[in-house]
């Protein structure tokens, strides 16, 4: 093979290809498939049982189906033994959008595609940085304005905004920016920082019932409606868009709710700690069910009488939070997977905690955590559907209420399969982007 | 390269430890030391496992934390303050059996990531500073690649770049060549060297016994917790005074 002498200063060295083996579809399937007789005997039973399964259902969904008829009845005398489509193709609507003005429902058509391509440009790492906040923020403003119709947007809110903008601004940009970008970012946070503490001022002498200067200006400045569109309350709101809309802000808020539980629960503070422990263990001990009836019956008594808050408001806050304590546990066991070796030569450098944390913890936590965090997205994105028991008609549950029609009685499953379908391709490209992603990451890294 | 016994009485004193103690539970890790390093000065502490030898070099930035006594680095008394920990921190630089390089970013930016975020230096600076230090550890070729894909020589002196990435004072290395396979030592080895020739003060936790005679002042024993004996090189291995040192000289330097 070799003439490998130590000290020698010139070695040979003949690599063998290694021993050939039956290569092609035959060899492949005689070492895989036929490589015993038991083996060949259950292949070839197998085989047959799959056969016979697609073989029936193709035959009932495609070969014998019926696509357009009037009615249940209609479709019976046509092929009894065949799916009758025809039901999908008269309820399909009904089943996407629920019970949004029919005339209106481009509307919701065009805030799923919105959600989705939120979803898909947010898939792209080139985006992971400013961007994802860009991105989510245009997509959602596109997204509610579509769905309400009308925005109402209170002066507190967008002055929130200016000092979260301009005090983000200062913090990332501070250096690199121009001179008059900083400028910009100082009369943002500072016009943001001053109307807060009008307004909060405002507040606390309308309060104790003195009438003050300040209390007219905010009377006279109460905020703006942005009104291109017929005003649809979410009561009214139902299928695809209200899964997808439940779904990616429900998991959206409770991802970064999920890191900050996990990282208070490793905290040395006992007050931090106690905190993010009776959180994630008090939301795991409960069904979500029982969390999205508390959201809807108990939650308006505790509020001041007066006050109300909508009620998909009220379950998309009891899916993010249930969302997040599972999440959090998550995210402990990536956190818990780091050597302790990285801390410390973090520490020895001088990071702080947060620049510790977000540059070299959570970067490693994260990607070890991809495919369960992944299993739980999926199996979120499906139990969003519980909020039927608050009254919420999200996907599934306004499939099963197109079922509930007389006219098509006894063609249920074809609604099923169809929910199914769509369910599946959603789960599916999930499950395909968290495999495209950890190989992303592993090119990079190999320890 | 055999170091002649240099005068540094006259050098200021960066480090002080005074009656310093410290406890792991029930079980007395370090007693009573006392320790003062001069400015430029090259200590190589020695001893059997568990001597507390390591622990000792921790306390110096505050890794593990000392329960009586004090500590003083550049004037500054570590205590559970934070601003007086990330400033002993910035002063000094560590560097680790287990190299702790960070996998998921590059040569490049392990070096660069603690002077852009603690020493707030502009990128363009903070590259350029770090790949004068590759050159410096001889692997500038390696700058885009990631941890994983580096030799464990190589990984160290990455290591030991980036802990000068930050200009610290005194450098601490806690068993620097432990983990290397052995014909990677001397190549990790030759730049600690090279560095003590430029006048970096170097406190060493190291069994490579002919490392401390060419560039030690001073060569520290400590077993048990203790200081048992400290000299200058030439006569802390020719003349031994303790009976401990005279056994685990005797043990390491056999084969």
């Amino acid at each position: 093979m070799a003439d490998i002498t130590n000290g020698s200063a010139t070695v040979t060295r003949v690599y063998r290809p290694p021993p050939s083996q039956a290569t092609g579809a035959i060899g492949w399937m005689r070492r895989n498939l036929f490589n015993s007789v038991l083996n060949s005997i259950i292949t070839i039973l197998l085989v047959l049982v799959i056969g016979m399964i697609v073989w029936n259902f193709l035959d009932w969904a495609v070969f014998k189906s019926v696509t357009s008829a009037k009615s249940g009845q209609e479709c019976g005398k046509i092929s009894p033994d065949g799916a009758c489509w025809a039901f999908v193709v008269d309820k399909y609507r009904l089943i996407f959008f629920g019970t949004y003005p029919y005339e209106e429902q481009w509307r919701p058509l065009f805030a799923c595609i919105s959600v989705i391509a939120m979803l898909v440009l947010s898939c792209d790492r080139r985006f992971w940085n400013a961007w994802l906040a860009a991105i989510w923020g245009i997509g959602s403003i596109v997204t509610f304005l579509l769905m309400f119709g009308q925005i109402f947007v209170p002066l507190s809110v967008l002055l929130i905004v200016a000092l979260v903008a301009g005090g983000v601004g200062l913090l990332l940009r501070r250096r690199a920016a121009s001179a008059i970008e900083v400028v910009a970012y100082w009369v943002l946070a500072t016009v943001g920082a001053v109307g807060l503490a009008v307004l909060l001022w405002d507040w606390v002498m309308g309060l104790i019932g003195a009438p003050d200067l300040m209390v007219r200006l905010s009377a006279f400045v109460p905020g703006f409606t942005i009104a291109p569109l017929s005003y649809v309350e979410t009561s009214k709101w139902g299928g695809l868009p209200v899964t997808l809309i439940l779904a990616s802000y429900g998991l959206a808020f409770a991802f970064p709710l999920g890191i900050l539980a996990a990282l208070g629960r490793r905290s040395k503070l006992p007050l931090i700690k106690g905190l993010c422990v009776g959180y994630i263990e008090l939301i795991r001990g409960v069904p979500l069910i029982s969390l999205l009836i508390m959201a809807s019956v108990m939650l308006p008594l505790f509020l001041p009488t007066g006050m109300t808050i909508d009620k998909f408001l009220r379950a998309l806050v009891a899916v993010t939070l249930f969302a997040g304590a599972y999440i959090a546990e998550i995210i402990r066991g990536g956190l818990q997977s780091i050597p302790k070796g990285q801390y410390e030569a973090a520490d020895a450098m001088g990071l702080s905690y947060m620049q510790k944390t977000a540059f070299i913890i959570l970067p490693q936590a994260l990607q070890v955590v991809i495919p369960p965090l992944v299993n739980t997205f999926i199996g979120f994105f499906k139990d969003t559907s519980l909020v039927l028991i608050i009254g919420i008609f999200d996907l599934l549950n306004a499939g099963e209420q197109a079922i509930v029609d007389r006219v098509w009685s006894g063609y249920a499953n074809e609604i099923h399969v169809f929910l199914a379908i769509i369910y599946f391709c959603m789960c599916y490209s999930m499950s395909r982007y968290s495999k495209y992603l950890e190989r992303e990451m592993n090119k990079s890294v190999r320890r | 390269m055999a170091s002649t016994a240099r005068d540094l009485s006259a050098q200021p004193e960066v480090i002080r430890l005074t009656e310093v103690n410290k406890w792991y539970g029930q079980f007395h890790v370090l007693t009573d030391i006392n320790l003062s390093v001069k400015l430029g000065e090259k200590i190589v502490i020695c001893g059997p496992s568990g001597s507390g030898k390591s622990t000792l070099i921790r306390c110096i930035n505050r890794l593990e934390e000392h329960q009586q006594g004090e500590i003083k680095v550049e004037d500054v008394v570590l205590t559970n303050d934070v601003k007086n920990i990330e400033a002993i921190r910035r002063e000094v630089g560590m560097v680790f059996q287990s190299f702790n390089l960070f996998p998921h970013l590059t040569i490049l930016e392990n070096l660069t990531l603690a002077p852009i975020w603690v020493k707030k230096m502009p990128k363009k600076d903070a590259e350029e500073i770090a790949m004068g230090l590759l050159k410096r550890v001889r692997i500038p070729e390696q700058a885009m690649k990631y941890p994983g894909q580096l030799s464990g020589g190589q990984q160290q002196r990455v290591a030991i770049a980036r802990a000068l990435c930050m200009r610290p004072k005194i450098m601490l290395f806690d068993e620097p060549t432990s983990a290397l396979d052995p014909e990677m030592v001397k190549e990790v080895l030759d730049v600690m060297v090279e560095l003590a020739g430029e006048g970096m003060t170097m406190l060493c936790v190291t069994h490579e016994m002919g490392f401390a005679q060419a560039v030690a002042d001073r060569v520290i024993f400590m077993d048990r917790g203790e200081i048992v004996e400290q000299n200058e090189p030439k006569a802390f291995f020719t003349n031994p005074q303790n009976e401990r040192t005279k056994l685990f000289l005797g043990q390491i330097l056999r084969h």
